[in-house]
């Protein structure tokens, strides 16, 4: 086990990124042309970061799975993004983000990039204002905001339901402003499945061309992962069917560290599972509960239907349990709340495994329209899929996988283990501690693409005596080896189950005993069922078509076989980590059904290397040890 | 409930394509459209067969990948949804469905549903943006913007790019994403700077691309999922007229 070297800056904690940004080297504008920038996914990370690095004068390749970079799952990202521009003259500050942060990811984050995030938070909104993002305004022609969970201020900036879309669409309009330009080369229906290093650095891709199947090899002077998170492995889970894993998992089997893979966010508010053809769950966004009021019956025995049920045989329990933040405590928390009333046999609905959240009151008091014009497309979206009228009857719902705050480790300067390899937004795990507050995921893929990616890379550049590289060298031909036999070895298996059958079966082992909450003896089981279910995989796949062609089998089949290492790794953490924080709930570790952590054994980040010996795999813990010089950390409470 | 279905297969771009007939059997009313052909792609692949290939990803409505033809219309019989949130309660036991891909000269398929929307990027890339580099923005609130405005921008912000307007479109006309950009960025301040060669450039690279001209019909605003008004197509059509007469 060794120590990580966070490189977090020194001096005070509000002057460390004006000073870090002072002491990296530059490289020239007129030396920037010579670099060559891969990067890889083109979500709000990726695309932010492929445009601005463009504007600075870089050359970029930027890759995406998709057609286009405007279908990056960021896309669907509904409730907002928080900016502490304090416009409410409610109390806010860059110091109250920071703050809200740090205790809401339950202190497992990194003190002094939670500070830069909420820094960089109030450049995020303005550059979005500039590109044209829609952002709701009030009457006066400025910016309105609402609340989030884990906040008591409104810092939350919002478009309707659909923040995500809109913030994409503004770095999109950003990155195709630039390919027009000439400075990106944008390359689409590709898929990363190798990352080349060369002397340790990292220095090329091998990628998928998804049309015709031909391998690819790219070479460049860094390599930037923006590929989103890992959530997908549950199967189930609000992340769109294509998310996956793969271009990281990649990475850490070449040496990048994976830090705290078992820190998932399960989100409170999705809509319930209706069947085994179930193909994934639908977030209904967090913004809800500003004005949404979660309940479920008093009796257990009452199966009426919920408008009939009268207001005193209703348990409002979150308001109950938490009068000060009430509808609005964070993910986790109120997570685990719904789980606790379904385990109580309170749960509601036609399969009794999801709880009210009700609008009467807010229609009551705001009206239909006002109502319609926050939140109409999430009622829309609610009514397409449930086949209920939200705005007569509560909501149904239930939680379900929705985020990972774990990815691949990186340092201060968004850097990974291996030289030259960098990695931002859901994809390294860098902010968020152990559970991530709503609306800042947007923040964060904004804040790296846009604002500190442009301010660390030129340091490495700089200090790193790059040699001059070109796909001719050998370490890309055995890649790409490894590439194409990992491919015809998949085809070739020629068994029996199909490759989404394997998946259910994986997602299953994952939401039962890896998921909203976990011990001991299942997570051993899980582990021990995943490496049987990874062995069966490679015996009994059946992966049609070949491999030189549109093939979305392969695609799925070669995603699921990294899902089924990183599976069993994110119960290896779950299971070491011998305390209950944030989103990783161990039923032995808790004080009244809340979190308990312990400081003294786990105030570490935990960051895994790969090992392999002929057919085992394990994995080397390393900690980076945390250390909180402002946010002094102690029980959190939201009561 | 059992459904039939007739759908297209193509191998691609330069193959011949034709109506393979399939059944779907046992279809929840819960299900998704996409799930039910989830469901037929799976007794396909244990069939040994090969699955049908469709554009898929978030299956909320947002992302614009899935994109096929139900019965004629682009994402099916349900107005304001796209395919991936019609639900198979729209549909009765023994109905016959005939699922083919957008169907454009600008839009080459790929395989069997899927096909290739990347002129719409190119669209974008010719003028559907705010020049505004990462760090030149003044502070947020220094301009106002007027909310019925800023409603505004955001309703034709919310074009998911899918392309059903296209595929609904007698002439194959891509002039409601067109416009839908310009309108959005038109209605804001920061979007008026760089107006005339918006439209200019993006109307020019739309006929590059050769989708065909806008009659008017209006089938484009019907069938968009997001609801894009073709007041929209008005109003690019008055700016780019204004634009090309002062250029000349």
């Amino acid at each position: 086990m060794s120590k990580l070297d966070s490189k977090v800056p020194s001096g005070p904690m509000s002057e460390k990124w004006t000073n870090h940004k002072f002491s990296s080297k530059l490289v020239n504008p007129a030396n920037r042309r010579k670099y060559e920038i891969l990067v890889v996914g083109t979500g709000l990370a990726g695309a932010s970061a492929a445009a601005s690095l463009a504007e600075m004068g870089y050359k970029v390749k930027a890759f995406c799975t998709h057609d286009s970079a405007r279908r990056a799952h960021s896309i669907a990202a509904q409730g907002g993004i928080n900016a502490a521009k304090n416009y409410q003259n409610d109390g806010d500050s860059v110091h109250r983000l920071f703050y809200d942060t740090v205790k809401g990811g339950d202190f497992r984050s990194r003190e002094a990039n939670v500070h830069r995030l909420a820094e960089v938070s109030v450049q995020i909104i303005d550059q979005c204002v500039a590109q044209g993002v829609p952002f709701a305004r009030d009457y006066g022609g400025t910016l309105g905001n609402r609340s989030f969970g884990g906040a008591q201020v409104s810092r939350t900036f919002y478009a309707r339901g659909q923040t995500g879309q809109q913030l994409l669409l503004g770095a999109y309009s950003a990155l195709m402003r630039q390919v027009e330009k000439g400075n990106v080369e944008l390359l689409t229906r590709r898929e990363m499945l190798e990352l080349v290093k060369i002397d340790g650095k990292a220095r090329g891709l091998i990628v998928r061309n998804l049309v015709t199947g031909e391998l690819e090899k790219y070479s460049g002077d860094a390599v930037i992962l923006a590929t989103g998170g890992y959530g997908n492995v549950f199967y189930l889970s609000t992340n769109a069917k294509n998310s996956n894993a793969t271009a990281i998992w990649r990475a850490h089997k070449q040496g990048a560290y994976f830090a705290n893979p078992c820190y998932t966010q399960i989100h409170p508010t999705c809509i319930p599972v209706s069947g085994d053809y179930q193909s994934k769950l639908t977030l209904m966004s967090e913004s809800l509960r500003n004005d949404g009021r979660v309940w479920v019956p008093k009796d257990k025995d009452d199966k009426r239907d919920p408008v009939e049920i009268p207001e005193a045989e209703r348990d409002y329990y979150l308001e109950r349990i938490y009068p000060s933040f009430g509808n609005l405590v964070p993910r986790d928390v109120a997570s685990r709340q719904a789980k606790y009333r379904v385990d109580e046999k309170r749960g509601v609905g036609p399969t009794d495994t999801a709880v009210y959240l009700d609008f009467k009151d807010a229609i009551n008091r705001l009206g239909k329209d006002a109502i319609k014009e926050k939140y109409g497309n999430l009622f829309q979206m609610y009514e397409k899929i449930a086949g209920e009228d939200p705005y007569s009857r509560p909501m149904r719902i239930y939680p379900a996988v929705h985020y990972t705050m774990g990815g691949l480790w990186v340092d201060y300067n968004l850097m990974s283990t291996i030289p030259g390899l960098h990695v931002l937004g859901e994809a390294n795990f860098s902010d968020h501690g152990a559970n991530r507050l709503g609306a800042s995921a947007l923040m964060q893929g904004l804040a790296d693409g846009y604002f500190v990616i442009p301010a660390t890379l030129g340091n490495y550049l700089n200090s790193y005596k790059l040699s001059e590289v070109t796909t001719e060298h050998s370490e890309f031909e055995k890649a790409y080896n490894t590439v194409k036999n990992r491919v015809d070895t998949i085809l070739n298996v020629k068994g029996k189950r199909t490759v989404d059958s394997f998946h259910r079966e994986l997602g299953l082992i994952m939401w039962e005993n890896v998921g909203m909450s976990r011990n001991r003896k299942d997570l051993e089981k899980a582990m021990s069922e995943i490496q049987k279910l990874r062995q069966d995989f490679w015996k009994d796949v059946r992966v049609p078509g070949k491999a030189t062609e549109k093939n979305q089998e392969l695609e799925k089949a070669m995603r699921l076989a990294d899902f089924l290492e990183l599976g069993e790794l994110m119960a290896k953490d779950a299971f070491m980590r011998e305390e209950s924080c944030g989103g990783h709930f161990r039923e032995e570790h808790q004080r009244e059904g809340e979190a308990k952590r312990n400081d003294e054994e786990f105030s570490h980040v935990a960051a895994f290397e790969w090992k392999s010996e002929k057919d085992r795999i394990f994995w080397e813990k390393h900690k980076e040890e945390l250390s909180f010089e402002i946010v002094k950390p102690s029980t959190r409470s939201y009561k | 409930m059992n459904l039939k279905l007739k759908v297209w297969k193509q191998e691609g771009p330069d193959t011949k394509g034709y109506f393979k007939n399939l059944e779907a059997k046992e279809v929840s009313p819960d299900m998704s459209f996409l799930e039910m052909l989830d469901v037929v792609n799976q007794d396909l692949i244990k069939k040994g067969d090969e699955p049908i290939a469709f554009d898929h990803d978030c299956r909320e409505g947002i992302c614009g990948s899935c994109s096929m033809v139900v019965n004629g219309d682009p994402h099916g019989p349900e107005k304001a949804v796209t395919v991936c949130q019609l639900h198979m309660r729209k549909f009765k036991d023994g109905d016959s469905l005939v699922i083919e891909p957008w169907r454009a000269k600008a839009f080459p398929i790929v395989k069997d549903l899927i096909t290739d929307r990347s002129a719409f990027d190119r669209i974008i890339q010719a003028g559907g943006y705010i020049s505004v580099n990462t760090g030149n923005a003044p502070e947020a609130n220094s301009i106002p913007v007027p909310k019925v405005k800023a409603d505004a921008a955001f309703q034709d912000a919310t074009c998911i790019g899918c392309g059903a307007c296209v595929a609904a479109c007698k002439n194959a006309s891509a002039m409601l994403f067109t416009a839908a950009k310009i309108s959005h960025l038109e209605a804001l301040p920061q979007g008026k700077v760089e107006s005339q060669t918006r439209v200019l450039n993006m109307i020019g690279q739309m006929d590059k691309e050769k989708f065909g001209a806008c009659t008017n019909t209006g089938a484009c605003s019907a069938v968009c999922p997001k609801e894009i008004s073709l007041k929209t197509i008005a109003k690019a059509n008055s700016l780019f007229r204004k634009a090309a007469i002062q250029k000349s």
